[in-house]
């Protein structure tokens, strides 16, 4: 490779003005370390749409979320066609010690629960533990890691939904098996959950339905909502993907701020690369001149100011973004709000993409310049 | 001065040779600018004949077109009219690259202000033409080491241009302009920057350069005793060659 040959050169030229390209790639790692949080984020909001399964199907009240459905509903449901698993779940709402420690406790029920959501591994020590224990609880290792919890610790949650004082055996740990899998849940148990509460019982917060073919989809939700239509408590079916793109939009466009602020970072960058490449060439005429009578063309002077802001661009951007999975490893920042914060090798290498698009776009019109530069006249300035 | 590093390509064809009269060849030279609308003719119909290994200085008031003729023969610029043929090869009908090609395999240019890449040291100044060539990294190396020995600036090759003398810098100048073993060189004014010492060191170089490795050489040049160093002294005066060599 010839550019290998200029290297030193390259090099040399960075380290010309040390201030400056320290600015330079620091306004580079500063803007590649917000545009990977910011993906980081728009990730973790959109974390339950790409690890949805397929081929699940959530089943609610039909008029909200928070409205419950009667457990009896598993019978009936099991058997429609195309269905092949179901499990249910309620949402416990309680309170940690404090009301900013939030996790989501999940109230599962333990026959069926881990066949529904494969992507989840327990040790079958630690799940036998819990099916014997009615106060048991499961919690993910990301959530343990957070409070130092281990197995046998005994964790009291305040009732939020359900009130009282409720203590929970820790008897298993889980972990995800794909990067973005959450792992802040913390599992609970129906049945000791239903024969503790006063109100409310017999029912659950929700059903996920494992259908035989991801394609019959549509149809099964809609034979489950037939099924259930006219009764006290009529259902929503939808598929999981469906429902967790819904509930991200209710938080906001996220996707569009993080476009927007996309946007902005980048085209200050090539303002300010810009101008630094301008200046640098600017300053360097004479050379750049004394190359060209050197021998070498006119491209060559042209590819070695683009590559100079394309070293500018691209390590600078890989300390942003370094400096941003560095961030990522300690965890969500928000204490719970978003359980899968990470910064996954896709994203991290449209970073760089993003970096080598804006060191090319700063670096092109110097380098043009450059390589329409005549010799004659730019000597005559030295 | 240990033998001059020197590639294995042969200085000139033989039937570029024999159909030649000379290295260089000028025929009816003419430069012409247009500035502020008005037309100035800088050379005019020159013509001019240089052997290979001859050193040749050109001599003349300020504005004579020395450095534009200088810059012509280098395929710097390009002349409004006539030809330069230098080893048979018609420079004049060159196209950019080509002539970009022909300028690192043919000429050696040492500049007044020495012209180095401040950021590189003396012997990365001297290595920048053959970054252009196929050599490996040893045999550039040997190539740059044999042109600082040429320049008596062995010891000297680990140090930035800030830190050389000016006449260590034009030596460097030198090194850079021969490393590649050029058909010959170009200077502009290459003692006008320097005290009489150190311009004495570099034109005993220069003579050097010219009687015992046979470089063809054109110097620019205010500085009698710097012209009277080179075998042949021309001089120009608003464009035209007015006193030196003719055409055979």
């Amino acid at each position: 490779m010839i550019i290998f040959k200029f290297f030193p050169l390259l090099i040399a030229n960075l380290l010309r003005k040390k201030t400056r390209s320290a600015l330079t790639m620091g306004s580079f790692a500063v803007a590649l370390f917000l545009f990977s949080l910011l993906a980081t984020i728009n990730s973790s909001f959109n974390q339950g749409v790409e690890v949805a399964g397929a081929d699940r199907l959530l089943v609610m009240n039909k008029t909200s979320l928070v409205q419950p459905l009667p457990v009896s509903y598993m019978e009936r449901i099991q058997q429609i066609k195309g269905v092949k698993e179901v499990t249910y779940a309620t949402w416990f709402g309680g309170i940690y010690k404090d009301e900013k420690n939030f996790f989501a406790q999940i109230v599962i029920d333990y026959k069926t629960f881990l066949q529904m959501y494969r992507e989840f591994k327990v040790p079958s020590s630690q799940w036998r533990d819990f099916c014997s224990d009615r106060e048991g609880a499961v919690v993910g290792k990301k959530l343990a890691q957070r409070f130092g919890w281990k197995i046998g610790d005994r964790i009291p949650i305040q009732g939020g939904i359900f009130p009282g004082h409720w203590e929970f055996n820790i008897r298993g740990i889980y972990s995800g098996t794909r990067n973005e899998d959450d792992e802040t849940q913390f599992w609970l148990r129906y049945d000791y959950l239903d024969e503790r509460r006063d109100l409310g019982k017999g029912t659950v917060g929700w059903y996920m339905i494992r259908v035989n073919n991801p394609d019959n989809t549509p149809t099964i939700a809609k034979a489950i909502e037939d099924q259930f239509a006219n009764s006290p408590a009529e259902v929503k079916a939808e598929s999981e993907k469906s429902f967790a793109t819904g509930f991200v939009k209710q938080i906001g466009n996220v996707k569009g701020i993080m476009i927007s602020v996309g946007s902005i970072v980048f085209f200050t960058l090539l303002l300010v690369t810009g101008s630094t490449m301008a200046m640098s060439v600017r300053e360097r005429t004479g050379e750049l001149a004394v190359l060209k009578t050197l021998g070498f063309s006119d491209r060559t002077v042209m590819a070695l100011v683009l590559a100079e802001s394309l070293l500018y661009a691209l390590a600078g951007g890989l300390i942003g973004i370094i400096l941003a999975k560095l961030y990522t490893f300690r965890g969500d920042p928000t204490n719970g709000f978003l359980p899968s914060f990470y910064l996954s090798p896709e994203k991290m290498c449209t970073g760089m993409l993003f970096a080598l698009v804006a060191g090319i776009s700063a670096g092109w019109i110097p380098a043009m310049l450059a390589m329409r530069m005549k010799i004659v006249e730019a000597l005559r300035r030295i | 001065m240990p033998r001059l590093p020197l590639c294995k390509k042969p200085m000139v064809s033989v039937e570029a040779l024999e159909n030649s009269r000379g290295l260089i060849q000028v025929r009816n030279l003419d430069k012409k600018y247009v500035r502020g609308g008005e037309e100035i003719h800088v050379l005019q119909g020159l013509n001019l004949d240089v052997e290979e290994g001859e050193f040749v200085s050109f001599m003349g008031p300020s504005g004579s077109g020395k450095t534009t003729l200088l810059n012509l023969l280098g395929g710097l610029d390009v002349p409004s009219a006539g030809s330069i043929t230098v080893a048979g090869d018609e420079v004049t009908h060159m196209s950019g690259p080509k002539l970009t090609t022909w300028r690192a395999r043919h000429v050696g240019f040492i500049f007044q202000m020495y012209n180095l890449i401040p950021v590189l040291t003396a012997f990365q100044n001297v290595e920048m033409p053959l970054l252009l060539t196929n050599l490996s990294k040893a045999e550039r190396r040997k190539h740059v080491e044999l042109a600082l020995g040429a320049v008596n600036l062995t010891e000297r090759m680990a140090h930035y241009p800030r830190q050389l003398s000016g006449g260590q810098e034009q030596r460097v100048s030198i090194a850079r302009a021969i490393v590649a073993d050029p058909t010959f060189l170009l200077c502009d004014e290459p003692t006008g920057d320097l005290d009489r010492s150190s311009a004495d060191e570099i034109l005993n170089l220069l003579e050097e350069l010219s009687t015992v490795h046979r470089k063809t050489i054109l110097m620019v040049t205010h500085d009698p005793r710097a012209a009277e160093r080179s075998g042949t002294v021309l001089h120009l005066d608003k464009g035209v060659l007015i006193e030196g060599k003719k055409p055979q």
